[in-house]
């Protein structure tokens, strides 16, 4: 009688794929696979990045030329400015950063780069994108009901947030809460995916370290993500009660505590920079390589300064209530924890420089992107520093310093990571080649405003200018014409910036349809996902599933010919 | 209808994939469950006050609850054991055991909870009970989610289909029912 294993599921329908004649909306907007869903986390996180840059658009027109009937959009209330800037940072990290880095990136590449044919639970890849998708749905509906939306910043702070009467958008406020709430579920189920995956769908002969670090950022980012996210889950179910049912969690005269919020927040809200932060590291790890043709200088130290940096990121978060009345000694442990984990930063940034020493540089647009993110992150982080000292941080806590210092590294990581990913992987994505002048073009016309932007902020936040305010004619240190030039000359920079994003718009599009035809490899790099048709058909590899041999980034080796050595090509006889 | 990828099969990680998985979902819900009891630990720690609220549960139903529960994890453990021996049909009555057990103890929390709403202990009176409710009340969502794809699991196990889940959705109750035994001390005995 034969065995039966139940640990293997030996039902009827076995492994070939049902999905032989599909139409337009199974293929494209049912999809179960990999790819697809990547570029529709890929499409919808674009998407919302207008609208966040929009937004940005807004409010920085109201601080340069207060009272102005911003263009596009009309005068600006103080409870619209609270609005535009909460909503800003709410989507650029959310619906932007983490859906293109982690869900757009890791779909489209774990199953390619590990040799296999699609994630290990297809379904509930698509569920995880349905439920994302509901989640930009309901946050966007939160902009058009009663009240308007959100306007408690994206650290929601309650009493602010959990009282309607402070806050006044009490549809707004539960609705943000919701649409949060369902973008971590969405992230929830596809971080299992992820994680599951790369554990278990490895080629054969692929050990741990032959695995691209752009995959082990992703799904490391996936379980820091995992781990931290919990407590503010419980977080949000209890502020979401506070606002509606009349619980009191966070009220001091129903025996609840702010403060509660503010540590469950922070307690995922910094592991959630370095969940950004590993995707963009990853990538830019993956051009830095094929771009100077050279292995990762250090691929396991690489490895495992990402594993400590996830560990001690769960140690600082306090860093961020400096000010908010906790325990002097506390704050001097959490000073020196945060000055720690910019030790093992550091190390990848010098790691990162180390690849590039001697290598053969490729001035590509993606190469250009990922230089551009080295240097511009290591002014973010250096900025860290001043504010991990909890002293230096009693002046500049809430001013416009902290605000350019995390955008000194949130924009490394949200733009220029994704530029760099985005147009390293076009190719392989659409059969086709961007236009590398326009990409060249809008790379400088990106990252020269972006400094001019953020570069007069830092001058402002030492001047005392605070964050969240809506004007500053009335604050006689603030209203001087000099800081006023600063505040204009940014807000000028944006927009520039903003404009320039229609030549990578116009570029993508254009590239997609009637650019010039990209074969398997047009960058000869030595991954998986290069020994693919570009685009890779349905199940990826036509059956032959490659065995891997080597490492991920054997170029310019000594024993071999070419200056690339693909990783499932067998040794020499 | 369901397309099993080549990814699904492989096993580099040394374990099946659907176990590897559960076990990163248990993960994720042991911080879930884990912040929440933590935030209410330091609150009770911080107000002593609310062990004359906590008087007022129900330690017996707790009690019973507790020794429904985890015979609801025995017939789950029976079932696995039917499953593993191939016999999908036993493995299935005895999931619907585990969901009766499930349903016995949603019924006992909801006197319990009727009790208390109408003496005047709800989830607005105090933070002792707000904190009461929510994780409690977390809790049994989670009953209820299992129960639901238990039932389903258990209707495929009878027709002999997907036997490998019977041990999934059992590694899934030992969780909901090892969070009860974190609740009942803190909740009920904790006075």
């Amino acid at each position: 009688m034969e065995h039966h294993d139940p640990h293997v599921d030996s039902h009827g329908d076995g492994h070939h794929d049902d999905h032989h004649d599909q139409g337009f909306w199974e293929k494209y907007v049912f999809s179960t696979d990999h790819k697809i869903i990547g570029l529709q986390y890929m499409f919808t996180g674009m998407a919302m990045a207008i609208i966040g840059g929009f937004f940005s658009y807004v409010f920085r027109m109201q601080l340069a030329f207060p009272g102005i009937d911003v263009p596009g959009f009309g005068m600006v209330s103080p409870g619209e400015y609270n609005a535009l800037v909460t909503n800003h940072g709410t989507i650029m990290i959310f619906w932007v950063a983490m859906p293109v880095l982690i869900a757009a990136f890791g779909n489209f590449l774990i199953p390619l780069m590990i040799g296999c044919d699609d994630m290990v639970f297809p379904r509930i890849n698509r569920l995880s994108y349905q439920v994302f998708l509901l989640s930009a749905l309901v946050l966007i509906f939160s902009f058009f009901v009663d009240g308007g939306a959100f306007g408690g910043a994206w650290t929601a702070y309650p009493p602010l947030s959990a009282k309607a009467q402070y806050n006044l958008t009490a549809a707004g406020s539960s609705l943000w809460l919701v649409a949060v709430a369902l973008e971590f579920v969405a992230f929830l189920l596809g971080g299992i995916n992820f994680i599951t995956t790369l554990m278990n769908s490895r080629a054969p002969g692929m050990r741990w370290h032959d695995i691209p670090l752009v995959l082990w950022m992703i799904v490391i980012a996936s379980i820091l993500f995992m781990v931290s996210v919990g407590p503010l889950i419980a977080g949000a179910a209890m502020l979401f009660m506070d606002q509606n049912i009349g619980t009191g969690f966070f009220d001091p005269n129903r025996g609840g505590d702010p403060i509660l919020w503010q540590h469950l927040f922070w307690f995922f809200g910094h592991p959630e920079v370095y969940v950004v932060l590993l995707p963009a590291m990853g990538i830019v790890a993956e051009v830095l390589c094929i771009n100077a043709r050279k292995k990762m200088f250090g691929y396991k130290l690489v490895l495992y300064s990402v594993i400590a940096t996830g560990v001690l990121s769960f140690f600082v978060w306090a860093h961020h209530q400096f000010t908010a009345g906790i325990d002097p000694r506390m704050a001097n442990i959490f000073t020196v924890t945060t000055l720690l984990i910019s030790i093992p930063i550091a190390e990848l940034c010098f790691l990162y420089v180390a690849t590039l020493y001697g290598g053969s540089i490729r001035f590509t647009t993606p190469m250009l992107w990922s230089l551009a993110f080295v240097v511009e992150f290591l002014i973010g982080g250096v900025t860290g520093i001043y504010l991990g000292a909890s002293g230096m941080d009693i002046y500049f806590h809430d001013s416009y310093f902290v605000l350019a210092h995390f955008h000194y590294t949130f924009y490394p990581i949200a733009i220029i990571g994704v530029f760099a990913g985005v147009t390293h992987w076009f190719p392989k994505m659409f059969g086709r080649l961007m236009s590398e002048f326009w990409g060249k073009v809008h790379f400088w016309g990106t990252i020269i405003p972006f400094n001019i932007i953020f570069i007069p902020l830092f001058f402002l936040g030492m001047a005392g200018q605070h964050r969240r305010i809506y004007i500053f004619e009335h604050v006689a240190g603030l209203a001087q014409p000099h800081l006023q030039d600063l505040r204009v000359l940014a807000t000028a920079a944006l927009v520039v910036m903003l404009l320039f994003q229609a030549v990578f718009l116009i570029n993508l599009f254009t590239s997609m349809f009637r650019g010039a035809k990209a074969g398997k490899n047009p960058w000869r790099a030595s991954t998986l996902e290069w020994t693919t048709p570009s685009p890779p058909p349905h199940g990826n590899f036509g059956g032959n599933f490659p065995t891997v041999y080597r490492g991920p980034y054997e170029y310019s080796h000594p024993d071999h010919d070419e200056d690339f050595w693909p990783q499932d090509e067998p040794p020499a006889a | 209808m369901a397309f099993v990828p080549i990814a699904n099969t492989r096993s580099a990680a040394g374990m099946p994939t659907g176990r590897l998985a559960v076990w990163w979902v248990i993960a994720s819900e042991i911080v879930i469950f884990g912040g929440l009891l933590a935030a209410y630990l330091i609150h009770r720690l911080g107000h002593p006050e609310w062990a004359n609220y906590a008087v007022h549960t129900n330690t017996m139903a707790g009690a019973v609850n507790t020794f429904v529960l985890l015979t609801s994890s025995l017939s789950a453990v029976l079932a696995h054991k039917a499953a593993e021996e191939g016999n999908g049909k036993k493995a299935a009555w005895l999931l619907v055991a585990t969901t009766v057990g499930a349903g016995m103890f949603l019924l006992i929390k909801s006197f319990e909870w009727t009790y208390e709403i109408t003496h005047g202990y709800t989830i607005q009176t105090n933070g002792f009970w707000a904190f009461y409710y929510t994780a409690a009340g977390l809790h049994a969502l989670h009953v209820i989610a299992g129960a639901i794809i238990m039932l389903v699991i258990a209707a495929d196990a009878y027709k002999g289909k997907y036997l490998h889940r019977v041990e999934l959705i059992g590694v899934y109750w030992h969780f909901v029912d090892l969070v009860w035994i974190f609740l009942f001390p803190l909740l009920y005995i904790a006075k």
